[in-house]
């Protein structure tokens, strides 16, 4: 201890005066720059969220058409139309054949010339005619008479009558109108058809089967593999290089990108493997290697919340090591494993480069039956679709996105709903 | 002795949402003394030592009633701009918080952002004044450039003085500066008090009754939010008027 | 008989032995007051494991070799003698056989295909019968043995999980077994393409067109360096110049100055930008952005503006990364203790003072850790410059131009009928080995900065 009084350094200099001008001013001055910052915080915050707005604020309005469908009520003099159909083989097994060679597309383009003019066949939707099979499928007793059908319009009309287009194709929509023939609908072709060239029949119930199927298989692999591979790590596994190595590798993949995947995906599972090109499994099992990382991330860190007290307790009655964590890490921690699978799979039902690099790129008419049916997903038929800058396209592109958007919206809703009912806190 | 008081507080009571922390509290600080306040943990005394520069504003749920003046003025009123208040009540915590930067920069934080200096030379001769005063001169003058952290807990607790100092205060608050550090710290640290009385007035904290016999003229001892009794340190000690003063001194409990 | 039959039999016979061998545990447990460490049910699962996991290893291992065995088997009959010599058309007319006798098919494009596929049909018959009976027996032997070793003294339990402790190690490793499939095939591929073009060529070469590769000199027309520009500046400058402000202050708002109430949805809605998937972001920017840039473009005289620019995938891309930069800065300026705050606010320093001098220095490796992160997510984005840029490979600094990024190159590569052995199709997986190594190597400076600014602290 210094016993000599310190240096209390040069005279005293005067005392700061904090109310002169200068300190006030200087002080209003950090005021107004701490007002700035504030401001331009709260200013990035509210743009970024203004961003997603107007996002999902543009798809919405260019999409929400997409859901409606105009209709034209087309008249149909069955017997005048000169269908070669024999109708008592409707109601057997052989029916799809009877009507393939019946001519219903040129009985209902002369219907639509009849009824409105010479140029009435391009009035409705090249895929018109399949309404009217369905029609005559469903109740033989219309060939005997007349009927109204109310079948899809074509695509210019279609958009004509949602408001853009052409002025003839208005004029006409207008003309419709009038006779009272025109009727807009809820368009269930959407959500049950498959791809089509034509705008006013494509949908996506091809894609969105190939997803489930897809998702399926992605689950059923990367599910087990990445909860049983984030137990091993978090309970068994001794702190040694190995499993450094695997902690590494994990972490790493977790960061590849996608595209990554795909390439992978077709090295192996196409070229070595030889699996079915764009088929669901093969999707799936891409997929699944991308997932499996996020999951045992997700199951580490549940598994890491479960408080060591109750494996003590466990190991204190006399349960093996496994029977403590199947007994009861596991369940206490399955919660946060299950919302981390979910934000995986909502990430990977919204993945679509290496889906693109295994071939899930062409146009497929028919949802896929097995898992081993060439197949695509609905973010790759979005893809697909984007390239036609038809309008109908574009409303119908949009629409799609929007079913993709919910379907993701009610995943990640599902995994907050979980984390805040069973997140304990210990 | 003539007493010039620097702060002055009446009826202040202080909220935590609904729970009450400090329960009508008056208390007047001198300007050429070292006031206590002592007492059990979870008495109060740290909370009503931060309304004295309204450190209490930080926290959302807190609410502060009554009339607290720093020279006359009233440290709450609208027209009282908390960053000059901060700086002329300064404050040294309990745990050490070097900022991770330069000493020198440490110390020349505050003139910074306040302007007090108008060019490097006064800048520099500041920061050697401040860590003069606070005792820490001799020991850094040569590695200024080094980072605060490094430094050991006595010394980050003197760079955090000499901080405080550089702005040019009227009043430190201390909030048991010593508790994170060893004797030999502790004793630097409360020699140091003793030089700075004069100069500053000090509001000290501490759950350690002996050191508040050491350093303070008077103290102040809070009980459950409540002040109990207020004296001459020396009156306070051998002498106390209330029971549960005499109680807690005796160490019957605590 | 079909698979699906087999595999139903296999466990029928493990349940069978399940249930035996349960029963007579509990027979000698009743017998007994000892203790037992393994359950009735243990041994159960024991015996039921040893009848079924052999069969199915016995299986897995028949279904790879046996296509071979049959199609030797087929190549015996004399009808296999008409067979072409080319090896294309021989494998073609025995897969259109084997489809035929599968039934996949109703259609032949070579009649030969037509005689064939009786012989193959009797020979997978003769063969699956093989096979089932061999599996069946197999079952049988092992779950019998394993029930004789059924006995008081047996520890079932511990076998039992031993198994499943190789399960979980199996998991582990598949995690690494994936990290060096991606290594290994991307190397490999890459290394054939580099036995046609050299490695000089393509990672400096400045001409990227490979729609006329000229045969005796591939590497002139494969160069990438107009590729590694384009993806650089769409995803490391563009992208950045959006995210990193939007980012950076959004985290020290919502750490700061926001309300808890606001924060806790606030923060929600920016995560909710990382979750729309990026076709859709692509797909905006296609429609929407890139148009509005162009007129933008025109308005401003700019006279090279391409509907395809840099700057709308780049716009577009930033804002899909925004989430990742604040969560990261969040985390950062969170993770700075608390005391650093109060000694500063405690010496009469504004609340941006303290952020800007105090906070933001201290979180700053934490912060550049989330930056570099973001740089690596945005480079190896895919669908939104596929959708919004072009496949032009240019060096420009015009943002209204049009430039490509590494990751469309991939994917165009890959359209298309090029043969799996030509160089634009090797070309792909070069790049994506490229992709590969700077990313992970963005990713481990990251992390190693974040890791160790986090050591700091605690």
């Amino acid at each position: 201890m210094s016993s000599t009084p310190p240096d209390m350094g040069s005279p005293e200099k005067t005392p700061t005066d904090w109310r002169g001008d200068a300190m006030q001013r200087r002080i209003r001055r950090r005021y107004r720059s701490e007002r700035r910052f504030k401001l331009i915080g709260l200013a990035a915050v509210m743009m970024s969220a203004g961003f997603l707005v107007f996002l999902l604020a543009t798809m919405l309005s260019n999409g929400i058409g997409g859901f409606s469908r105009t209709e034209i009520k087309l008249p149909i003099d069955f017997p005048k139309a000169g269908l070669t159909l024999d109708a008592s083989r409707l109601a057997g097994p052989g029916a799809d054949m009877a009507l393939a060679g019946a001519g219903i597309q040129g009985a209902t383009d002369g219907a639509a010339i009849a009824a409105f003019g010479k140029d009435g066949d391009q009035l409705i939707s090249d895929g018109a005619w399949l309404t009217v099979r369905s029609a005559v499928k469903a109740d033989p007793a219309l060939l005997r008479g007349r009927a109204t059908i109310a079948v899809p319009a074509s695509d210019a009309i279609d958009i004509a009558a949602k408001g853009e287009g052409s002025n003839e194709d208005k004029a006409q929509v207008a003309k419709l109108k009038a006779a009272g023939v025109l009727t807009t609908g809820f368009n269930l072709s959407f959500l049950q058809g498959a791809d089509s060239t034509d705008p006013t029949m494509v949908g996506i119930w091809g894609a969105l089967k190939g997803s489930i199927f897809t998702m399926i298989v992605t689950l059923v692999l990367a599910f087990p593999v990445g909860v049983f591979a984030a137990l091993y790590l978090e309970e068994y596994a001794p702190r040694n290089r190995w499993t450094d190595l695997i902690e590494v590798s994990i972490n790493n993949l977790a960061a590849v990108p996608s595209i990554i995947f795909g390439l992978l995906g077709l090295a192996v599972f196409l070229n070595t493997f030889h699996l079915p090109r764009s088929a669901a499994i093969v999707g799936g099992l891409t997929l699944a290697l991308m997932t499996m990382p996020v999951i045992v991330i997700a199951g580490r860190n549940a598994i890491k919340g479960v408080p060591p007290s109750i494996r003590d307790a466990a190991l204190g009655i006399g349960a093996s090591p496994v029977q403590v964590v199947f007994h009861h890490v596991l369940p206490l921690a399955l919660p946060g494993i299950l919302t981390g699978t979910i934000i995986g799979m909502a990430r990977a039902l919204g993945e679509t480069a290496p889906l693109l690099m295994i071939g899930m790129r062409a146009f497929i008419a028919s949802p896929p039956e097995r898992l081993s049916d060439p197949a695509t997903v609905l973010p790759v038929q979005i893809f697909l679709w984007s390239d036609q800058v038809n309008r109908g396209f574009v409303e119908k592109t949009s629409a799609a996105i929007i079913v993709l958007l919910v379907f993701l919206l009610a995943m990640n809703g599902v995994a907050i709903y979980l984390r805040n009912k069973f997140e304990t806190r210990w | 002795m003539t007493q010039h008081l620097k702060m002055t507080a009446h009826n202040v009571n202080v909220f935590y949402g609904k729970k009450q922390a400090i329960n009508d509290v008056s208390i007047d600080i001198d300007q050429d003394l070292v006031t206590a306040f002592i007492g059990p943990s979870g008495c109060g005394k740290s909370t009503f030592l931060r309304t004295l520069n309204r450190m209490n504003d930080t926290v959302a749920s807190a609410k502060v009633t009554g009339d607290i003046r720093l020279d006359g003025e009233d440290i709450y009123a609208a027209e009282m701009d908390v960053v000059q208040l901060r700086a002329r009540v300064g404050m040294v915590f309990q745990k050490p918080n070097p900022f991770p930067k330069s000493i020198f920069e440490n110390v020349a934080y505050g003139p910074r952002i306040h302007g007090l200096a108008s060019s490097k030379g006064q800048l520099s001769g500041i920061v050697e004044q401040s860590l003069k005063r606070a005792g820490l001169w001799e020991e850094v003058k040569d590695r200024l450039q080094d980072s605060g952290t490094a430094l050991s807990g006595g010394q980050q607790q003197r760079l955090c003085i000499a901080r405080a100092i550089a702005v040019d205060p009227e009043v430190i608050l201390m909030d048991e500066p010593c508790s994170a550090l060893d004797p030999i710290a502790t004793a630097k640290i409360e020699e140091l008090i003793h030089e700075l009385k004069g100069r500053y007035a000090i509001v000290i904290v501490t759950h350690n009754m002996q050191q508040a016999a050491r350093v303070s003229q008077r103290t102040a001892f809070f009980h459950l939010g409540t002040l109990i009794e207020y004296g001459a340190t020396s009156d306070i000690f051998t002498n106390p008027r209330e029971e549960r003063t005499r109680d807690y001194i005796t160490g019957r409990y605590g | 008989m079909s698979a699906l039959a087999l595999l139903f039999l296999i466990a029928g016979l493990g349940l069978i032995g399940w249930l035996t061998a349960r029963v007579r545990a509990v027979s000698f447990r009743r017998d007994s007051s000892a203790r037992f460490s393994s359950l009735p049910s243990h041994h159960g699962t024991y015996v039921a494991m040893w009848t079924v996991l052999p069969a199915a290893l016995f299986l897995a291992v028949w279904s790879s070799v046996s296509p071979a065995l049959v199609t030797d088997a087929v190549l015996e009959t004399p009808a296999a003698a008409q067979l072409p010599a080319n090896k294309f058309e021989r494998a073609s007319v025995l897969s259109e056989a084997r489809n035929l006798a599968a039934g996949r098919s109703f259609g032949t494009f070579n009649p030969l295909s037509q005689t064939l596929a009786p012989a193959y049909a009797s020979a997978q018959k003769r063969y699956d019968w093989i096979s089932s009976a061999a599996a069946l027996l197999l079952a049988f032997a092992t779950g019998a043995w394993a029930f004789t070793r059924v006995r008081p003294a047996f520890r079932a339990r511990t076998k039992i999980e031993r198994v499943v402790m190789l399960l979980l190690l199996g998991a582990s490793l598949i995690a690494i077994l994936t990290t060096l499939g991606i290594v290994a095939s991307l190397v490999f591929e890459s290394a054939r393409f580099f036995r046609m073009v050299p490695i000089g060529d393509f990672l400096f070469g400045t001409h990227w067109s490979p729609q006329v590769i000229p045969a005796n000199d591939p590497g002139s027309a494969l160069g990438a360096v107009p590729l590694f520009w384009g993806t650089f500046f769409i995803g490391a400058v563009i992208a950045m110049i959006v995210a990193i402000p939007f980012g950076l202050m959004s985290a020290i708002y919502l750490t700061q100055y926001a309300a808890p109430r606001v924060r806790a949805w606030m923060k929600p809605i920016l995560e909710v930008l990382a979750g729309v998937p990026t076709v859709v972001y692509g797909y905006f920017a296609a429609l929407t952005v890139a148009p509005a840039v162009r007129d933008l473009a025109v308005s401003l005289g700019v006279t090279w503006a391409s509907s395809e620019s840099a700057l709308a995938a780049g716009l577009v891309m930033g804002v899909m990364i925004i989430p990742f930069v604040s969560s990261m800065a969040d985390d950062s300026i969170a993770a700075v203790p608390s005391s650093m705050r109060d000694g500063s606010l405690a010496m009469g320093a504004t609340s941006s003072e303290t952020i800007r001098r105090v906070l933001l220095p201290a979180a700053l490796p934490g912060v550049v850790g989330g930056i570099l992160l973001a740089v690596s997510r945005a480079i190896g984005e895919t669908m939104i410059v596929v959708m919004a840029a072009s496949g032009v490979a240019t060096m420009t600094l015009n943002p209204f131009a049009s430039a490509t990024t590494v990751t469309k190159q991939i994917v165009d590569l890959l359209t298309g009928e090029a043969e799996f052995d030509s160089p634009k199709t090797l070309a792909a997986f070069a790049l994506g080995l490229t992709l590969f190594v700077v990313t992970l190597l963005l990713n481990i400076v990251a992390l190693t900065v974040v890791k160790r600014y986090r050591e700091a602290y605690e």
